[in-house]
């Protein structure tokens, strides 16, 4: 039973980042913008968040700057990828290859530095319910936060007129265009709210996840976000589905060492980005009648006047 | 104020000539900035970086022992970049290379095995290499499935592979416990050109591919098919060019190349096999093609700039006590700066005032 709740709860917890950058994503690529930034900006969110904490003590105000951080390095990309009409992919790269960098430039004087992770929620008599007390009522304000966050991207996307239009614009960008919508001004706020994200989903790691710094400590989460965005078919509903089987993965992994399953560490280590490349194989093949991707997706848009 | 961009009538030669030097001194121009903010005297920060290592025959050799595997990744990776296949797993295949190579050379440690080892060993890298970049190529043209992403996952699965090997059943007995084989016999070695410098075969080889992709490229039919997919896959599929095959073939090649640049670097300057033999040769690589314009000279001098930068960013770390992660920063600003400045090939850069704006959208 105890098992159980404690399997439950990593599970939430090592699929939290994953669910929140890759619900930033989502939006991004919903508009037409392929922003294959996600590492770099979850890096630098994971630096910034935690050198910030670490200065104020405070969570929140590493969280904030964490978001702050991604947003600006999306905002490098816009300008990139959306004023100077730059590869997208190349330019994905580059923010990425700086991220890194920049990251160990931010945390280098924070590594060994431990701070007090983010409390969890405790209501007397409903968290101490057996096995889903704390599942339900025991987790930390990220965790929550990113239920609330999907659920309000799933309302925005099919539910607003705003939506609707991000949507045209990342399916048709030149019909959009014509009926009169900013196309590059709402990719650009679209890439900005992806940067938020991902720079919330780094900062998680060591505010919440772990409560300390290490250098390159988002590990590939930012690629397996981008693979759950395909994973998903660009469908919210699905991106919850999929960010919680990668955490159980990432889970399975590190409770299989615990139960001496006679695998080498390595090997275990390696299943969920084997993982992701198998699942990228079954869905794409599955997918049949052509892709489910938005239509200009990735393709450089720049309006004519 | 808006920028907007005007489509230029045909690319602009000169811009694309002069391009990598405006992104070059972009780029310096921040390095000015940054190292100010870090509290760094810029312009000594300058000297040990672009300066100093030109100054002695010790750091010449060194800057082209960076350049070789650099230059062999990214010649690899133009090809498939050219064919507008997205490689950037290359660093997982240098890793696989690395690993495949060191089985031959791990498994006659110790015999008087004969001159054939580091022959094969460099045969069974590029293989190896090649073998695991098809895996996302595969997956590519049988499935659909996004090459840069399962490529970029099989770096993270290479790691890790070579990761259990040096700490399980490779790990040198006599190592104190440190993760690392134990030092490649001399048969096992790639031989030195200068007696008691760095500079080795790999070198040489590393030239040879370069005008080897300079003939493909320029020469053969294959050349032209990649350069036609790349720039024009509608042209391509009416001229009955298989695309799909220039995937496999580009992929194969390039993973070939980072493999073999994998066992060189092993075999060479290292001496043995152990975690962080690179340090991101492969995604720097990205930045050598880019910054080379895709073309084997190009990134023969570009590999040549981004070796500068690892050893200038050690001797200014030495020197100066500037973070090592700078370089990093560097590259990743660099990458920046060359792929805008791209832009100015195509479009024209221009600033449309506000007012104009309101009137347009008045009218």
């Amino acid at each position: 039973m105890e098992l159980v709740e404690a399997i439950i709860l990593s599970v939430l917890a090592a699929s939290t980042p994953l669910l929140i950058a890759a619900t930033g994503e989502l939006v991004a690529e919903r508009s037409g913008v392929l922003n294959l930034g996600v590492e770099g900006m979850m890096i630098v969110g994971a630096a910034c968040g935690f050198a910030d904490a670490w200065l104020t003590g405070s969570i929140l105000v590493g969280a904030l700057f964490g978001i702050v951080a991604g947003t600006l390095m999306s905002l490098v990309f816009a300008v990139m990828a959306l004023g100077l009409a730059v590869n997208q992919v190349a330019t994905g790269l580059a923010l990425t290859i700086l991220g890194i960098g920049l990251s160990g430039l931010i945390g280098a004087g924070f590594v060994g530095e431990r701070i007090t992770p983010a409390a969890h929620l405790i209501i007397p008599g409903l968290t101490d319910v057996p096995l889903i007390g704390r599942v339900l009522f025991g987790q930390d304000a990220f965790v929550y936060f990113s239920i609330a966050l999907i659920i309000g991207v799933w309302w925005f996307l099919y539910r607003t007129r705003a939506g609707l239009i991000l949507r045209a614009c990342g399916d048709n960008h030149v019909s959009a265009h014509a009926l009169g919508y900013p196309v590059l001004r709402i990719r650009t706020l679209a890439v900005m709210f992806g940067g938020a994200c991902a720079g919330l989903a780094g900062a998680y790691l060591p505010l919440a996840y772990t409560p300390f710094f290490i250098p390159g400590m988002t590990a590939g989460r930012g690629w397996i976000a981008l693979a759950l965005v395909v994973f998903s078919s660009w469908r919210p509903g699905r991106l919850v589905v999929g960010a919680y089987l990668f955490g159980a993965a990432t889970i399975l992994q590190l409770h299989a060492q615990g139960w001496g399953v006679g695998i080498p560490s390595q090997f275990m280590s390696a299943l969920p980005y084997l993982a992701t490349v198998i699942v990228l194989v079954l869905l794409s093949r599955a997918r049949t009648g052509g892709s489910t991707a938005p239509a200009a997706l990735g393709t450089v848009f720049v309006p004519d006047r | 104020m808006q920028l907007v961009l005007e489509k230029r009538a045909e690319r602009s030669n000169t811009i694309a000539l002069i391009s990598p030097l405006i992104a070059i001194g972009l780029t310096i121009a921040t390095m000015v900035i940054l190292f100010a903010i870090l509290g760094k005297n810029p312009l000594l920060a300058l000297h040990a970086y672009f300066i100093a290592p030109l100054t002695d025959g010790y750091s010449l050799q060194e800057i082209a022992v960076k350049a070789t595997p650099l230059v062999m990744i990214a010649i690899g990776l133009s090809l498939c970049y050219l064919a507008n296949a997205w490689n950037v797993g290359a660093e997982g295949q240098f890793l696989i290379g690395a690993v495949a190579g060191s089985w031959i050379a791990v498994k006659t440690q110790g015999t008087d095995a004969g001159a054939w080892v580091l022959p094969a060993m460099l045969v069974l890298a590029a293989a190896a290499g090649a073998l695991y970049a098809l895996i996302p190529a595969i997956c590519k043209v049988k499935f659909d499935a996004s090459e840069i992403l399962t490529s970029l996952m099989l770096v993270y699965v290479a790691d890790l592979f070579l990761d259990y090997l040096v700490r399980g059943p490779w790990r040198d007995p006599h190592g104190f416990n440190f993760p690392t084989t134990a030092e490649f016999d001399p048969v096992a070695t790639v031989p030195l050109l200068i007696e008691g410098g760095r500079l080795h075969l790999g070198s040489i080889i590393a030239l040879l591919v370069v005008a080897a992709a300079a003939v493909l490229l320029r020469r053969t039919i294959k050349g032209f098919e990649i350069r036609v997919v790349g720039a024009a896959p509608r042209a391509a599929r009416f001229g009955g060019f298989n695309a799909n095959q220039l995937v496999i073939l580009t992929f194969a090649v390039s993973g070939a190349l980072a493999g073999l640049a994998g066992i060189i670097e092993v075999a060479g300057p290292v001496g043995h096999l152990q975690p962080g033999i690179s340090p991101g040769y492969g995604f720097t690589a990205i930045i050598v093609a880019f910054l080379g314009r895709l073309n084997p000279l190009g990134i023969l001098i570009a590999g040549l700039f981004l070796a500068l930068t690892f050893i200038g960013g050690e001797q200014a770390q030495i020197a100066m006590k500037i973070p090592l992660d700078v370089t990093k920063v560097f590259q990743g600003i660099l990458l920046f700066y060359v792929l805008a400045c791209d832009s100015l090939i195509l479009y024209r850069f221009k600033l449309v005032l506000p007012n104009r704006q309101v009137a347009r959208g008045a009218g």
